[in-house]
């Protein structure tokens, strides 16, 4: 067995960000009293003058990038993802989406793999009130690799983004070079035939090491990763469905709203079949380490595919 | 020495904002919605900064110096009348058009929108946003080494939302000396008056003590309100906030000081009493 190759996620971010600001004089960074976790520090470092620490005031944050979009500046808004989505939501939904300002919002620390801080800081909602907004795409990539494709896309493209970012070191799925992100298209990663598991973010790593132990066991999975929730790829999905005619969502996130709840929209659309939701499961979440709480919580690749085969059979 | 406004200067800008009162009462009447309150307690601050302090170019981003034009956010967007009636004044689009006002299908939204109404710079209506997109278009202008002023007008109930505070933080901070605010103080907001409904306080006191520049005017004295902008463009070091202590509904008598014509439309008999009184 290969060595299993961890990353930072939201350090490549901080990185990517430190890259591309030597080409793009026009990005600039707000940050919320957390340059040192979200990583935009490596900004800060090279860029002082674009780099804006608003203090502990994500709603300002928000709103300051607004007017700085309108200067034909491209900002960059990070925080921790609760705070980000939460606190400042009527500013994203206000002030950036409605009038469909060039604003990126990367929020680091989703999901349960916050850890030791526990729920309070666990965004387990994010994805399902980013969502409902019209005008905003909605990313959550799988591992180092996919956060630099993202964030390089995201600062070309114009009009509002949403990346959800983890905390954690997250195996290495993408090879760098070789990978390219593309915002219309889901990654089929495993093909099967028995049943089709739509994941992203961090739990799809873990989805194919559980395809790996069922495939053993004699089940057949298709791992579909879907880094963009909104707007989904329905295509890829939907003929995956057809295929195995029995759907599974895996996220690091509530079963309310997120890609569960986009799978089944689209799904019921356009292919009725059944769907399970894995996730978390209308709670909250508590202190622990990060993998502690992905086991608690029934994301470890060894309880997906103990789920999962429970699911199918 | 300050610019000032010559007599005739002042005579020609109290005969507009008549004429800008005026619109509004119709536009609100004819929408049978809207918010009179509010607007005719800011049309005196608009009409100064449109007509004699801001640079603006009404043929928008035709104008081949677009973006050398100063920028304006109503973050009280409430006051949508009021704005759309001195931008039709200015030429942004034909004053018959203020009728569209609310109605399906207009360009002219309850609250600016900025997709749909060339002039406006962002779209408000949510209270307590505008001095924060203040901040990133002064922010971002300094960036690009521009030396426009920015502007925002906002309401004294709206100081009630944390946000604005947040931002005050922020402008004094990064020493934003371009940005100016001003504080339509007319002390009343839908549910009675501020110091009753949230005290609001003393505003001046407020943004000093957050390291504003801070200056306190009549704000329908249009000399006053001229002078107050040129000051506050000479700060070097600060943010500038002017207080304007207002009358909401001011010029229609029975409008004036009452906070139940916050959002409420005249009637038949209303507008034409009110037309009336601003002949």
């Amino acid at each position: 067995m290969t060595e299993v190759v961890k990353k930072s996620a939201r350090g490549e971010y901080g990185l990517t960000l430190a890259d591309l600001g030597k080409t793009n004089e026009n990005i600039v960074v707000i940050d919320c009293d957390l340059s040192g976790s979200t990583m935009t520090k490596y900004f800060r470092e090279k860029f002082p003058e674009r780099h804006f620490n608003v203090g502990i005031a994500e709603q300002d944050a928000v709103t300051t990038a607004v007017g700085l979009s309108t200067t034909g500046k491209i900002p960059f808004v990070s925080t921790f993802a609760v705070f980000a989505s939460g606190r400042a939501w009527e500013q994203i939904r206000n002030g950036v989406c409605y009038p469909n300002f060039n604003v990126k919002i990367v929020a680091t620390h989703c999901g349960i793999t916050v850890g030791e801080d526990g729920a309070s800081h666990q965004a387990l909602e994010d994805v399902a009130i980013m969502r409902a907004i019209p005008n905003i795409t909605v990313i959550a990539p799988a591992d180092a690799t996919e956060v630099r494709e993202v964030i390089t896309w995201a600062a070309e493209y114009k009009g509002p983004v949403y990346v959800r970012v983890s905390r954690a070191n997250l195996p290495v799925i993408f090879k760098e070079g070789e990978y390219k992100f593309n915002p219309k298209k889901a990654v089929v990663m495993k093909e099967g035939k028995d049943v089709t598991v739509v994941t992203n973010g961090e739990t799809t790593c873990e989805v194919v090491e559980a395809a790996k132990m069922l495939e053993a066991e004699g089940i057949s999975v298709e791992v579909v990763h879907a880094p963009v929730v909104k707007p989904l790829d329905t295509e890829t999905i939907v003929n995956s469905a057809k295929k195995t005619n029995r759907v599974i969502t895996v996220e690091n996130h509530s079963i309310i709203g997120g890609l569960g709840g986009a799978v089944c929209e689209a799904l019921s659309e356009n292919y009725p079949v059944k769907v399970s939701r894995i996730g978390i499961n209308d709670q909250f979440g508590q202190t622990g380490t990060a993998s502690e709480l992905m086991e608690y919580y029934g994301l470890s690749a060894k309880k997906l595919a103990e789920k999962i085969k429970g699911l199918v059979k | 020495m300050l610019k000032v406004l010559s007599d005739e200067e002042i005579k020609e800008i109290q005969s507009i904002t008549k004429k800008l009162r005026a619109n509004i009462v119709r536009m609100i009447h004819n929408a049978q919605s809207g918010h009179p309150g509010g607007s005719l307690s800011a049309i005196d601050i608009l009409a100064v900064l449109y007509t004699k302090v801001m640079k603006q170019f009404p043929d928008w981003d035709k104008n081949p110096d677009f973006e050398n034009r100063d920028r304006f956010v109503l973050s009280k967007g409430h006051a949508s009348a009021a704005i759309y009636s001195i931008l039709a004044h200015c030429g942004y689009f034909p004053e018959e058009d203020l009728l569209e006002y609310r109605k399906f299908g207009t360009k002219l939204q309850g609250h600016p929108c900025c997709t749909k109404l060339k002039g406006i710079e962002v779209s408000t209506g949510s209270l307590g946003q505008g001095l924060s997109i203040a901040c990133g278009m002064a922010l971002g202008l300094r960036l690009s080494k521009k030396d426009n002023y920015v502007y925002t007008l906002m309401g004294d109930g709206e100081l009630q939302e944390g946000s604005v505070w947040e931002a005050a933080m922020n402008a004094a901070h990064y020493k934003l000396n371009h940005l100016i605010a001003v504080v339509d103080r007319n002390r009343l907001q839908i549910d009675g008056n501020t110091e009753d409904v949230m005290a609001v306080g003393d505003v001046a006191a407020k943004f000093a003590a957050f390291g504003w520049n801070t200056l306190e005017i009549d704000g329908h004295n249009i000399e006053a309100i001229y002078e107050a902008f040129e000051k506050a463009k000479e700060s070097q070091d600060k943010p500038t906030v002017i207080v304007a202590n207002t009358i909401k509904g001011k010029g229609v008598s029975f409008m004036e000081n009452q906070a139940g014509w916050h959002g409420k439309a005249p009637n038949d008999e209303q507008l034409a009493q009110a037309l009336e009184e601003l002949k």
